[in-house]
């Protein structure tokens, strides 16, 4: 992206679930390198982290791109996965789709689009039915 | 309360001690439900939880908690705590129960100072 001072790349697999969580945990990391406030880190890790689990959940897994920019941190997560339905009922607290061995592991609360609204400080939707999702969050620096 | 505070307590058996013993532990925290969690777990928190799986390292990591306490004798498999060993990630087990073990938590602060 124009502008960028640092674009990283990550592939989000759709095997293992128990890997979930390391690309959030990389960008986690170069933030705190590049000296980005701990409660900018905090909101990025949350809300990458619960896209990233949403996309090996709903969508076989998928690729997430994330520009450092001068004034803000841009996080794009594409997948190919079947779309959201509803995504005005999606965003409600509490409404989740997930399979019972995804709460087993104590997800599927329904907080997942929640939580990333609510700690990016924009976020986008944009998803076809049976081609996939798109969701762009930013968070200011 | 520093959580090398917590460790020296012997209160819970220590499995690792993370990378920063001398950070400060800001508050008990209990929840299971690992999306709740990720959303509220206080920054610098003794997180107390029975979830004892690779997502729960995750969680912990993303929201920075001070450390993780397993509660009501559940325990990370080996995979679980060797990736705990590589992240810095302070872990505790205890057969206690969740509030028991984060009652502990809570007193030793008030007797520790709390931070």
């Amino acid at each position: 992206m124009d502008g960028s001072l640092m674009t990283l790349h990550y592939d989000v697999s759709p095997t293992d679930f128990t890997r979930a969580g390391e690309a959030s945990s990389d960008v986690k990391n170069k933030l705190k390198q590049l000296g980005v406030s701990p409660q900018v880190i905090r909101k990025v890790a949350i809300a990458m982290y619960e896209g990233e689990i949403n996309m090996v959940i709903h969508a076989q897994g998928g690729h997430i791109t994330v520009d450092i920019l001068p004034t803000m941190i841009r996080m794009e997560l594409k997948d190919v996965g079947p779309g959201i339905e509803d995504v005005e009922r999606a965003m409600q607290a509490g409404y989740s789709t997930a399979p019972d061995n995804i709460r087993s592991l104590g997800f599927g609360a329904g907080m997942g689009l929640p939580n990333m609204k609510k700690y990016s400080d924009t976020m986008q939707i944009d998803t076809v039915l049976g081609v996939g999702t798109t969701v762009t969050m930013t968070v200011d620096l | 309360m520093t959580l090398n505070q917590l460790i020296r307590s012997d209160i819970f058996t220590l499995r690792n001690a993370g990378d920063d013993t001398e950070r400060a532990i800001t508050v008990p925290f209990c929840c299971d439900l690992l999306s709740i969690a990720m959303s509220r777990a206080p920054s610098g928190c003794a997180w107390v939880t029975v979830m004892a799986n690779m997502n729960t390292l995750a969680v912990a990591s993303l929201s920075d908690a001070a450390c993780v306490i397993l509660a009501e004798g559940t325990c990370f498999d080996d995979a679980a705590l060797a990736k705990a060993k590589t992240q810095g990630i302070a872990v505790f087990e205890t057969g206690l129960p969740v509030f028991e073990a984060a009652l502990k938590v809570h007193d030793l602060m008030g007797q520790t100072g709390q931070a």
